[in-house]
């Protein structure tokens, strides 16, 4: 075995050979404060399984989570795409029976959450992202974050596993409601359901392993220079998300081993006493709502760990493309810390409805209304950053402006559904199924979309080409927008959400024409998907190589030693920080952008405000 | 520049659908008119802000769109106007949330002369119970449940003897009474929905959840089961009718009580008796008779 530790000799990185300032200035300008800590030894693999299978390289896991959680996003598109053909045309499809449909809407919803978003932003954008944009060689616990992937892609293979058992998978909707998740009645209700839990208690437990090097490679990390509040907001957005994460999932992990435990071994934690099919059950005394609140504690959190890095990520792309720096960046970072800290008080919002106390609504309302200023306040500061800007209106541009539409189009429905009252008739009906798509469907995916072409020639060198990005931008907005837009209104009816079929009902008659055509726009917007898959191809084979740095950026993964980043990512040594990443335009300089590392010796007659 | 205009169409197409749109409220039929008041006053509001967003979204790409030899402006931050926006968005918040919570405030506040009507739900069907004469239900329990007694009324409460059973899925409701429906559930969460109302609850088995609302409208209407219960969900439907007050009371003179359904059971056990049939379920309502 060639395998081998590099040894790298502690302590240079004390030294303060970076006190060096270029010709002529003070040196003390330059100062920053030397490392408190030797930098760490890499493990270099060698062999095909240590470099591309079980790698150790946080940009190599970054990727194989990106590929594994896209590939259960195809799945869980594929399932979309069932459901809307049984929903636009009913019996068109005879193999779609109603088990089936519960089926494909419960393994969709779960699917896109937790498998998907979650670990597509965090899993795959925080590894990737993160070591390289606060100056580390990588994650702090690099062989845990091994762990963390393969955990993830066993998850992944139990989940998609429970595809092939005898009563196929669970169909008791994402929310797992019991105590029909559990009985007959509810499709997978055997093997299905434990295959379900199984996969998210070992996603918890890799996500665990993940989050712990997010969070602590943030706050140990960091080169010299960089501090928090000259932190890229991606970076921002991506620890606070796995800070939710770390307390959120724990109450993911307990439900499902107390359901687990009431499936298997009969306890009582959620199941009251039953009569099914005329007899009574051997259970007694649980709480269904107990199970409510323990999912939505984690639930609505999870909203944000999948918004929090959109949000994050949309700054800076917004940002580099208006050539402006982001406006308030004080106000951004600490809207996603509120936002944060916020969100785990509002999670009953989801249960206004459930039989809770009913007087848990006012409290819930109020901090669900408050949740919506520090939400705007970031929605201004996007807008304002694009005010008086350079915008180039390219392929990232156009998603960021896509995730703006959608975003502040579901926000806006979101307080409709928060303001307890107002939730009342829309509730569990398609008004809640628009708005959640479009604020946490199809706004995060605008943003993973802009991530994409925004970073594709950092991670391959290549660029993507931009005529068939701008084609999958606009097909994907306006078939989307297209969906969802119009679905609030068939809630407006009154039409309920998980019903396989209703075409006889008054209700639904009126909207024939509209729910074919929504289901039209998403074979579309499906399909379109592939413009991406064909670019990435084509790209791959004979695209344009990229220049270094061809946004020019000033956060730290443009200025490696090597593009795309080698392990370890710096070369030699290790980037020194003087300064925030979002001087772009500065007043006086040469460029209209000044990265990060550039000292201040070098650019005495800028106006630079913010360091 | 195409992008700002297809961005601007996408913004006005929103707007006309809205206003021509097809497609909105069924015909309110209860007291609840707050909830669809608040809603449009949303709608105003919010709305008002989304566009506002879009449209200055739109304006500066149209106005900003690159230029080599233009420069952006550099102002990390605007204190003034960060502050000015958060009073602005706190306030337009605190507008829409107060009516929320004085509609919210009513819903939970059960009248005092609403009928109590218990809507007993179970994978998948609904059904009925009214107090009998004295005003009162009478309390049940999951396990009392059989084909003798549907509704698992405690044997022992006096309330429950004049209990008006319905078993069908179909409700009446005398026009303009307040009703304060009790849910409960004896396997699954369901929710009894009928959109004209506005109002619903999910049933949860264990415990006794509550609503209330007074239609206001005569008519026929379709039940829905608004929470997922499963693989018959979406044919969970039922109906209520709601009639002036003379046709209800007719209606509910034809009603059977809890007390004739105990006496005919008691006269088919003693036909069975002389036959001697003694199944256990039998034996033990003839028990509890004597």
């Amino acid at each position: 075995m060639s395998d081998e530790y590099e040894n790298k000799s502690g302590y240079q990185a004390q030294s303060s050979e970076a006190l060096t300032g270029s010709a002529g200035s003070t040196p003390d300008m330059d100062y920053v404060r030397p490392a408190e800590l030797p930098e760490q030894d890499l493990y270099h693999g060698h062999t095909f399984l240590t470099k591309w299978v079980f790698c150790q390289d946080a940009k190599v896991i970054g990727v194989q989570y990106f590929l594994t959680a896209v590939f259960t996003g195809i799945v869980g598109l594929i399932l979309s795409w069932l459901m809307r053909l049984q929903l636009g045309f009913p019996g068109l499809a005879g193999f779609i029976t109603a088990e089936h449909y519960y089926q494909f809407v419960t393994m969709h919803g779960m699917i896109m959450v937790v498998y998907f978003l979650t670990a597509l932003f965090l899993g795959g954008f925080g590894n990737y992202l993160i070591p390289l944009m606060v100056g580390a060689r990588d994650m702090v616990f690099p062989y845990v974050n091994m762990l963390s992937f393969w955990m993830f892609f066993v998850a992944v293979a139990v989940l998609m596993a429970s595809f092939f058992v005898p009563g196929g998978p669970t169909g008791a909707g994402w929310t797992l409601y019991p105590p029909q998740t559990i009985l007959e009645g509810t499709p997978g209700s055997g093997m299905g359901i434990l295959l379900m839990l199984v996969s998210l208690a070992l996603f918890v437990i890799g996500f665990t392993m993940g989050g712990l090097n997010y969070m602590i490679t943030v706050l140990q990390a960091r080169t010299r220079g960089m501090t928090l509040m000259r932190m890229p907001l991606t970076v921002w957005g991506i620890f606070t998300a796995t800070v939710l994460a770390m307390l959120a999932f724990p109450a993911l992990l307990v439900s499902a081993i107390m359901m687990t435990l009431d499936k298997v071994i009969g306890t009582s934690f959620f199941m009251p006493t039953i009569l099914k099919a005329g007899e009574v059950l051997e259970y007694g005394g649980g709480s269904p709502i107990l199970f409510q609140h323990l999912f939505w504690f984690f639930g609505h959190p999870e909203v944000y760990i999948v918004a929090l890095p959109a949000f994050g990520i949309v700054s800076d792309l917004i940002s580099v493309h208006a050539r402006k720096n982001i406006f308030g960046y004080r106000m951004m970072v600490w809207a996603i810390v509120g936002i944060g800290a916020l969100s785990f008080f509002v999670w009953a919002h989801h249960m206004y409805v459930s039989g809770m106390n009913p007087w848990f609504g006012f409290f819930f309302a109020t901090t669900t209304l408050i949740i919506a200023v520090p939400t705007a306040m970031k929605v201004y500061n996007w807008i304002l950053t694009l005010w008086r800007g350079n915008i180039r209106i390219n392929t990232v541009m156009l998603w960021c402006l896509g995730f703006i539409v959608t975003f502040v189009n579901g926000g806006i429905t979101g307080i409709f559904l928060g303001n307890v009252s107002v939730d009342v008739p829309l509730s569990d009906t398609y008004f809640v199924v628009a708005h959640f798509h479009m604020v946490m469907g199809i706004a995060p995916v605008m943003v993973i979309m802009g991530a994409v072409y925004h970073w594709f020639p950092l991670i391959t060198g290549r660029l993507l080409n931009e005529t068939l990005g701008k084609w999958h931008f606009w097909a994907t907005f306006l078939g989307a927008y297209s969906i969802y837009f119009p679905m609030h209104y068939l809630g407006f009816i009154g039409v309920p959400r998980r019903y396989y079929e209703m075409y006889d009902s008054p209700y639904m008659t009126s909207a024939v024409g509209m729910n074919e055509f929504i289901s039209l726009a998403a074979f579309l917007v499906g399909a379109a998907q592939f413009i991406l898959i064909f670019n990435i191809i084509k790209t791959l084979k004979t695209g344009k190589p990229a220049p270094k740095n061809p946004w020019k950026a000033n956060s730290l993964e443009w200025h490696t030693s090597t593009q795309p980043p080698e392990h370890g990512n710096f070369g030699e040594r290790l980037p020194v920080v003087h300064r925030w990443p979002y001087d772009f335009s500065v007043p006086g300089a040469k460029d209209d952008f000044i990265p990060q590392t550039t000292p201040p010796s070098e650019v005495v007659h800028t106006k630079v405000e913010k360091t | 520049m195409h992008a700002g205009i297809i961005f601007f169409l996408v913004i006005l197409g929103s707007i006309l659908f809205h206003i021509f749109t097809p497609w909105y409220w069924t015909d309110i039929a209860s007291n609840w008119k707050g909830m669809d008041d608040t809603i449009t006053l949303t709608f105003w509001v919010g709305g008002g802000v989304f566009v506002a967003v879009c449209l200055f979204m739109i304006y500066c790409v149209f106005k900003y769109s690159y230029k080599e030899d233009r420069k952006a402006e550099y102002k990390p931050e605007d204190k003034k106007l960060e502050k000015i926006l958060t009073v602005a968005t706190t306030l337009g918040v605190a507008a829409l949330l107060a009516p929320g919570l004085i509609i919210w405030n009513q819903y939970v506040n059960v009248p005092k002369n609403s009928i109590e009507i218990d809507v007993m739900a179970w994978q998948w069907g609904w059904q009925y119970r009214l107090p009998g004469n004295d005003g009162k239900l009478g309390t049940t329990k999951v396990v009392n449940i059989n084909d003798d007694n549907p509704f698992g009324i405690n044997l022992d409460d006096p309330y429950g003897r004049d209990d008006i059973m319905v078993q069908s899925d179909i409700i009446n409701l005398e026009n303009n009474r307040p009703v304060k429906i009790l849910l409960r559930s004896v396997d699954v969460l369901h929710n009894w929905y009928v959109p004209q109302f506005r109002a619903k609850m999910d049933a949860v088995p264990g415990v006794v959840t509550y609503y209330w609302f007074e239609p206001n409208k005569v008519g026929e209407y379709e039940v829905l089961c608004a929470e997922y219960c499963g693989v018959g969900h979406y044919a969970m439907r039922g109906g209520v009718e709601v009639q002036d007050p003379n046709s209800y009371q007719e209606w509910l003179g034809e009603q059977e009580t809890f007390s004739d359904l105990l006496a005919k059971q008691n006269k088919e056990i003693e036909t069975k008796k002389v036959a001697k049939n003694n199944s256990n379920i039998e034996k033990v309502i003839y028990k509890e008779e004597k």
